[in-house]
């Protein structure tokens, strides 16, 4: 039975293995990367958390819902994307919708959000841009596109009671460019955005 | 000037990845044939019990890997069994035992499907002592099985492979490890999290709350795509902003995907000491790629389909900082590696777009493939290559100087044959047996219709090929599924690399037969095209027929 012996004895050789795997790339590894991250990166390793007056108000890489308690947009502040994320913008449930091209639910949906960000915002179905009736990837999307953002710059003036050349410039001065001038999409931080439009008005 | 941008986009990749082609291929060749062992390794060996300079036969090779990747997913069922018990658990229950199976099988595999939604399922021990062990080990064991299949090739009889325990552990801690920590400060800079925070309460600026998550996320974010592995720490895997923050992390993360299994190629030049034949295997897995991604990125920008029409993109499921461009780059490297990692979701890719990325699994992942099994993958296409031009000629074939005789060809058949089999006998039997059918039509399918089905092949081409993204509407946490696709990703790694390392085996107790002039040259452009067009055909006659059932009825109704 020298074959059973060597079975058993490769085996014990693999549980020992597994133990220093475990050890080593399972918890040293990830309390090492963990402690430079947080004594050199503390800001990033922490989630890029944005404070108003010493409050967390969230995170600049997180969106955020801008609705009222019954999940109605607010008009003085720039909307995100549509959100598959447990409710909308749900950090604790990152998802899609998971709708294909054809799936009759989604082309609902979006018919109804074209009609709602087309008379929320006052402009022609045919202007409103594709990120504004179609959920992200994560559900979390912090973006929106600087089309959809110069969408509701006269919604958000007139509720802000702004004038809107003003609302205009301050979403032009955030677009962020493509990275390296060429990688992905330029995009607007609907959060940054909207804590720039506060502290203007104040 | 997207297109311009898209262009540029992949220009830059293939520029990072061409300068690490050589020095990190060469280091790979140096470190697994170098017989010097650093003193802590020797103690380490001492403590395992293994004997670092003896060399293995396939078998015992062979024994080395299932004993491991048993012990694995051991491991990996008990932690998640026991989360209850196990610290930094989030407060969060037992895994159920059909889930931990599933769970153990797909990351012991390298595959990383993930039945479940991580926020709500995984505490941080079993993330990291679990599921972030077996992406560095099961990748260790990937690389370990093609430089064996790379040593039967260079060695001449020879009755040994190598030897297992030293692969891995060298692997692991010369090759991934080291790597991993300077690819996860780098992803922290662009705002990767790297805590143990949990979920943090705020309220928004509107006034509303929101559960922020923490994690330890960075760490494991690396050897997910370093290793080829895929499992995301969060439920949206790279779409999540935590996750991948930025455009340019993105292609940081297209970086870690591919820089080993694009760099091995050359390793297996160096090893049996001809470059040219690592350039050629190269040519392949790049021509593979730049078609599939083109496909891919111009199906997408034409967006369509009803729903991409009427919102005027197909930018469901895309987040807006990567577009369709990095989106489409992503999902492409993604399936023609094992990663199955997601930057956007492939479920509401257009119907021909969403086609690419199954395709790119059921070309059996070889472009470049995942690491190692990737060049074990097209080197096992080359035999048949070899073996079809042999036939053409009417010559006995032989590569590298080795005959492929009857024993190669069928142990090379053999392994083209059981992806194949998983896949379309998976697909079938889901709705096949009456039970199963009403239960995979009522709970888990999540696109009605023609989509759905697509789900379910999507599904068993992504476990069978150890990839592990996914159509990601489909529900497979049920017993079924949870049930055939752990069985089928158990069967997709470790039946081909039987074959594979039988192969190594009996290559390695060749002599080598000198070349002659009736001797095909297997670095020519020649040979580049008629193993691009094998790796195709192979595939595309194995799949087509139901591949018109799905995407393809979809896409072009």
């Amino acid at each position: 039975m020298s074959s059973t012996r060597t079975t058993v004895r490769t085996h014990w050789v693999a549980v020992r293995a597994m133990l220093i795997f475990t050890a080593v790339l399972g918890i040293a590894y990830a309390v090492v990367v963990t402690g430079i991250g947080q004594l050199v990166l503390p800001a990033q390793a922490n989630g890029s958390q944005v404070t108003v007056d010493g409050e967390v108000v969230g995170s600049s890489l997180i969106g955020q819902s801008f609705t009222d308690a019954d999940g109605n947009p607010l008009p003085e502040w720039f909307q995100s994307r549509p959100s598959a994320a447990g409710d909308g913008y749900d950090g604790g449930a990152s998802s899609g919708s998971n709708h294909g091209p054809e799936n009759a639910d989604l082309i609902a949906a979006i018919e109804e959000r074209k009609v709602q960000v087309a008379e929320f915002n006052r402009v022609s179905e045919a202007d409103v841009p594709p990120d504004a009736v179609t959920a992200s990837g994560s559900g979390l999307d912090p973006h929106i596109s600087p089309d959809y953002a110069r969408l509701q710059v006269s919604r958000v003036a007139e509720a802000r009671g702004l004038p809107e050349s003003e609302v205009a410039d301050l979403v032009e001065s955030r677009i962020q460019a493509r990275d390296l001038g060429y990688l992905g999409e330029p995009t607007v931080n609907v959060l940054q955005l909207n804590l720039a439009l506060a502290g203007l008005e104040g | 000037m997207g297109v311009l941008f898209a262009v540029l986009q992949a220009a830059t990749l293939v520029l990072i990845l061409a300068l690490i082609y050589r020095p990190l291929g060469d280091y790979m060749a140096h470190l697994y044939s170098s017989d010097r062992d650093w003193k802590v390794e020797r103690g380490l060996y001492r403590l395992i019990g293994v004997d670092p300079r003896a060399e293995q036969s396939w078998p015992s090779y062979l024994r080395g890997v299932l004993a491991f990747s048993v012990v694995g997913l051991l491991f990996v069922y008990v932690l998640q069994r026991a989360q209850a018990v196990l610290p930094y658990s989030l407060g969060l229950p037992a895994v159920p035992e059909g889930l931990s199976f599933n769970t153990a099988a797909s990351f012991v595999a390298n595959t990383n499907w993930q039945s479940y939604s991580p926020e709500l399922t995984m505490g941080y021990t079993v993330q990291l002592a679990g599921l972030a062990v077996q992406n560095f080990v099961s990748a260790a064991v990937g690389i370990a099985v093609a430089i064996a299949l790379v040593r039967g090739f260079a060695r001449r009889g020879s009755g040994t492979i190598g030897n297992f325990w030293v692969d891995l552990f060298r692997g692991s801690f010369r090759l991934l490890l080291p790597l991993s920590v300077v690819g996860a400060v780098v992803l922290i800079i662009g705002g990767v999290v790297q805590n143990f925070n949990g979920f943090t309460e705020i309220t928004t600026l509107a006034g509303n709350t929101q559960n922020v998550p923490g994690g330890p996320v960075a760490s494991q974010e690396v050897i997910k795509l370093l290793g080829t592995n895929g499992g995301g720490f969060f439920n949206v895997n790279s779409a999540h902003p935590f996750e991948n923050p930025t455009a340019w992390t993105s292609l940081f993360q297209n970086v870690l995907m591919l820089a080993i299994p694009f760099a091995l190629p050359r390793t297996f030049g160096r090893m049996v000491g001809s470059n040219k034949q690592g350039y050629a295997i190269l040519a392949v897995m790049a021509t593979l790629f730049v078609i599939s991604l083109t496909a891919l990125s111009a199906l997408e920008a034409a967006g369509n389909g009803t729903a991409p029409e009427l919102a005027g993109g197909a930018m469901e499921g895309k987040e807006a900082r990567f577009g369709i461009f990095a989106s489409t780059l992503f999902g492409s490297t993604s399936t023609l590696t094992s990663t199955g990692a997601v930057n956007s979701m492939h479920d509401s890719y257009t119907a021909l777009g969403g086609m690419m990325p199954m395709l790119n699994m059921m070309l059996g992942e070889v472009a470049p493939g995942g690491v190692g099994s990737g060049l074990y993958g097209m080197l096992v296409l080359a035999i048949i290559a070899v073996f079809i031009a042999g036939l053409l000629v009417g010559r006995t074939p032989e590569y590298l100087g080795k005959k492929i005789g009857p024993r190669e060809i069928k142990l090379a058949s053999l392994y083209i044959l059981v992806t194949p089999t998983l896949v379309l006998a998976g697909t079938a039997l889901s709705f096949a047996i009456p039970g199963v059918r009403e239960d995979v039509e009522t709970t888990s399918i999540w696109n009605p219709g023609i989509h759905g089905m697509s789900e379910v092949l999507y599904a068993f081409t992504s476990a069978s090929n150890n990839n592990g993204s996914a159509f990601a509407g489909l529900t497979a946490n049920t017993p079924w599924f949870n049930t055939a696709l752990g069985v089928a990703m158990l069967l997709g790694r470790f039946i081909p690399i039987v074959f594979v390392l039988a192969l190594a085996g009996s290559l390695a107790a060749q002599d080598r037969v000198p070349a002659t002039a009736g001797t095909l040259p297997t670095y020519r452009p020649q040979f580049v095209g008629l193993l691009v067009g094998v790796t195709v055909i192979v595939t595309a006659l194995t799949y087509f027929p139901v591949l018109t059932l799905g995407p393809l009825a979809e896409g072009l109704n």
